[in-house]
């Protein structure tokens, strides 16, 4: 019970006194799972949004397939993207495995679904509430794309929000993809496994103390915006 | 020359226009036309097909059969161009109300600094100075159906549709309601508007189109129809009685 005293006490020490190592670690994670995102909003709401105004044979497939993704088990997206960049792979001349760019592959093909997913959603709602009204105003329905988002940015950035969730306390994918290499690959979750099977649990719990502290961060602001959205009248009925 | 043209293209009328749904004809209109200057009340029970009709003169319903000409010329985009609709339920987009109509400007090719002053005079028109950089959506009811109504003149249409704008509102906000409609008629915009409401057929309507069962059973002057009305749906509606 002392010992874990000892290693908790060690814990707040490490974050504390800005321990240049649970940094250099916290700041990649951070930079890792932003970049993610970014290119997962990128691809996920053009996407979803497309796929919430355009009618076309298929659509409901898609849709149901895009859902599915959403809970794609996270090993297997890190086994496909690592047997694409392995040597032998389509992508293997690339020399992309084992570096950060492979982890930011592998959580973009985690997130996009959920950000496409939860746009093709929110955005079919708002399309139907302003149909009429659109329609009568003479916009198309590709001019009503850009429309819909920015009148959705709310529920959107909480999309993104819950995608920025799911990369950056993410495990399996990175592992296999970027190898947890010391200074180089090495992330939150990742150092994670690797320092409580080494029995170091330090700095493991100080890296598990702040992953919690981001993940409450993420859910204040979703709650935030969720409550300015109702105030504001912009939450959708 | 826009009064011209807007003249010369208020001819509406309707051929044979029907519309069903499951084997039941909704609406069915053999023969309309609207050529008096407005306003033109649609009165009817609820499910008498007003706001079919309403639809389907703006080109938001393609019918199953029949069409709208308006001039002679079958409904287009640019006589949809010229026109603008108001719902029972305001549609306001998720901004502020200055965003609002600004929306609506910048479509019509506004440069920035006429846009603005466009949307003072508009907020002033409507008595919403003071709201500009207000969530729209978090307008009273009777703000946004105001608001509703500004956005809808900024499309500078020759035609203004409202389905009955306002069935939800209060004695007073009804009444700045119809001031602005009656301006705007008075400006030149034809308005063609649905209502279940007899007393605001009375106030606002220069003609009326009595409507039951998906049916005209009766069109012309407002002053006839309504006083002396000539159908027994009519004669029952107006007075007072239940028509389902």
């Amino acid at each position: 019970m002392q010992g874990f005293a000892a290693e908790f006490s060690t814990a707040f020490t490490l974050i504390l006194n800005g321990d240049p190592e649970l940094w250099a670690i916290v700041l990649l994670s951070l930079k890792v799972s932003i970049f993610a995102v970014l290119i997962s909003a990128l691809i996920g709401m053009p996407v979803g949004a497309a796929l919430a105004v355009a009618r076309f044979p298929g659509r409901q497939v898609l849709i149901i397939l895009m859902n599915a993704l959403m809970g794609f088990p996270p090993v297997v997206v890190g086994l496909l993207v690592y047997l694409m960049l392995s040597r032998s792979g389509p992508l293997g001349v690339l020399e992309l495995l084992y570096t950060p760019t492979a982890m930011i592959i592998a959580q973009v093909v985690l997130v996009t679904p959920i950000v496409a997913a939860l746009t093709r959603q929110v955005v079919e709602m708002l399309a139907e509430e302003y149909s009429e009204q659109l329609r009568s105003l003479g916009v198309s329905r590709l001019a009503s794309v850009p429309v819909l988002l920015w009148d959705a940015r709310l529920a959107l950035v909480t999309a993104l929000l819950a995608g920025f969730g799911r990369a950056i306390a993410e495990v399996g994918a990175v592992i296999i993809v970027g190898g947890n290499i010391n200074h180089v690959t090495r992330v939150m979750t990742t150092t994670i496994a690797l320092e409580t099977s080494k029995g170091n649990l330090a700095l493991a719990l100080a890296l598990g103390a702040i992953l919690i502290g981001i993940a409450i961060a993420v859910n204040a602001m979703v709650s935030t915006l969720s409550l300015r959205a109702e105030r504001e009248g912009l939450r959708h009925a | 020359m826009r009064d011209l043209v807007s003249e010369m293209a208020r001819r509406v009328t309707v051929n044979g226009l029907q519309i069903a749904r499951n084997g039941t004809a909704l609406l069915d209109v053999p023969h309309l036309t609207l050529s008096g200057p407005g306003p033109t009340l649609i009165l009817g029970p609820n499910g008498a097909g007003k706001s079919l009709l309403l639809r389907c003169l703006h080109g938001l319903i393609a019918p199953d059969k029949g069409n709208v000409e308006q001039d002679g010329v079958p409904l287009n985009a640019d006589h949809k161009a010229l026109q603008a609709m108001v719902f029972q339920q305001p549609i306001l987009l998720r901004r502020s109300v200055a965003a609002n109509l600004d929306f609506v400007l910048k479509r019509q090719g506004l440069q920035r600094a006429a846009r603005k002053t466009r949307i003072a005079e508009f907020l002033a028109e409507g008595g919403l100075e003071g709201k500009a950089r207000q969530a729209a959506r978090s307008l009273s009811g009777g703000e946004a159906q105001r608001l509703a109504i500004l956005r809808a003149l900024a499309l500078d249409p020759d035609t203004l549709f409202l389905d009955e704008p306002t069935s939800a509102l209060d004695p007073s906000a009804t009444q700045v309601i119809e001031r602005m409609i009656l301006r705007a008629s008075e400006g030149g915009v034809r308005i063609v508007m649905v209502t279940h409401d007899i007393g605001q057929a009375r106030r606002l309507a220069s003609d009326v189109v009595m409507m039951q069962g998906g049916h005209v059973v009766e069109h012309g002057d407002a002053r006839g129809v309504l006083d002396d009305p000539q159908s027994d749906a009519s004669r029952r509606y107006l007075a007072g009685g239940l028509v389902t």
